[in-house]
């Protein structure tokens, strides 16, 4: 962490990494409002934004609770938003070696924004980096915030702000250097139909996951 | 909201991450399998992005201020723009085009 501050190449990754972490921050407070207001204590959603960190599923789970969903009907859909993880996570095993701990402090972090920034960068050391500056970053801001919403309690509204489109353009900043290469182009096209074309039949989080299929393009030689 | 589902949420979402980062991500894979696998930030970035800038919650589609927002954010990627400016212009034009509209 420390040399990746002096270390100049690194610079636009660690700002990169703390600009996303302030975007998330401001997710992250609306959440904490969104959990109080649906009957959570400032305790559980505090809980659930360090134990779970996966910003997507904590949202569709207190979403369903405040619509007067079921526990189970939460947990499904939160748990099918969370498995798209598992995913990343194989691939950003070969990125990340060390012992088991490590490993298992590196599973927590390994979400949207650390996976995607990571996938940005040009060579293996930088990959890692960004892996752990940005996974670090988001973490603490997600928090933060989190705990900061939970205890104001007053709601702003992010899409005054254009803040719902915060996320989006930021992954599409993130996904252009992986348009380098044919297969990467093919790999995101494939994904961007899919997605879009299963979002109408699927429940939410699901169309994401089969996106995945797209990767297929990586059979031939 | 019960404590059962803040556990049983936190335990299945860092058992999905373990699975993959972990349990599964640790084993040497078959090339092709290799390939496949670099390919999956791709495609599932690609698809959060039509995911979030087109759904609208309980399967809906809809073109709307977010598009515009986006598509400034594309045209800002292309031209190899710093990341935060096309955050804050992806967010900004968005703001704009919904305050108009």
């Amino acid at each position: 962490m420390t040399r990746a501050w002096r270390d100049p190449r690194l610079r636009p990754v660690v700002w990169a990494s703390l600009t996303l972490g302030s975007a998330v921050g401001v997710f992250g407070f609306v959440f904490g409002v969104a959990a109080v207001s649906a009957g959570a204590s400032v305790f559980q959603a505090s809980a659930m934004s360090l134990l779970v960190f996966t910003g997507a599923s904590q949202f569709s789970a207190v979403g369903v609770i405040a619509a007067g969903g079921s526990t189970a009907s939460a947990l499904g859909g939160a748990l099918l938003l969370a498995a798209r993880n598992g995913v990343y996570g194989l691939a950003m095993a070969r990125r990340l070696p060390g012992s088991l701990g490590r490993r298992l402090i590196a599973a927590q972090l390994t979400i949207d924004e650390s996976t995607a920034m990571s996938a940005a960068q040009p060579d293996l050391e930088a990959q890692r980096a960004a892996f752990w500056i940005t996974g670090i970053s988001v973490y603490v801001f997600w928090n933060l915030a989190t705990l900061l919403g939970a205890l104001v309690g007053s709601a702003i509204n992010p899409s005054t702000f254009g803040l719902d489109a915060a996320f989006p353009a930021g992954f599409t900043a993130m996904l252009w250097p992986l348009l380098r290469d044919r297969r990467g182009r093919m790999a995101a096209a494939g994904g961007a139909v899919i997605c879009v074309a299963l979002i109408p039949f699927l429940p939410i989080g699901v169309p994401i996951l089969c996106a995945a299929v797209a990767v297929l393009v990586g059979v031939p030689r | 909201m019960s404590w059962s589902l803040v556990f049983l949420l936190a335990a299945g979402a860092f058992a999905f991450k373990v699975l993959g980062l972990v349990i599964i991500g640790d084993r040497s894979l078959p090339a092709v399998l290799e390939r496949c696998l670099s390919l999956i930030p791709a495609a599932l970035i690609a698809a959060i992005v039509v995911h979030d800038t087109f759904g609208l919650g309980g399967q809906r589609l809809q073109i709307d201020a977010r598009a515009v927002g986006v598509g400034t954010a594309v045209v800002l990627a292309w031209r190899k723009a710093p990341f935060i400016f096309v955050i804050v212009a992806g967010a900004a034009v968005t703001a704009v085009v919904r305050a108009i509209g």
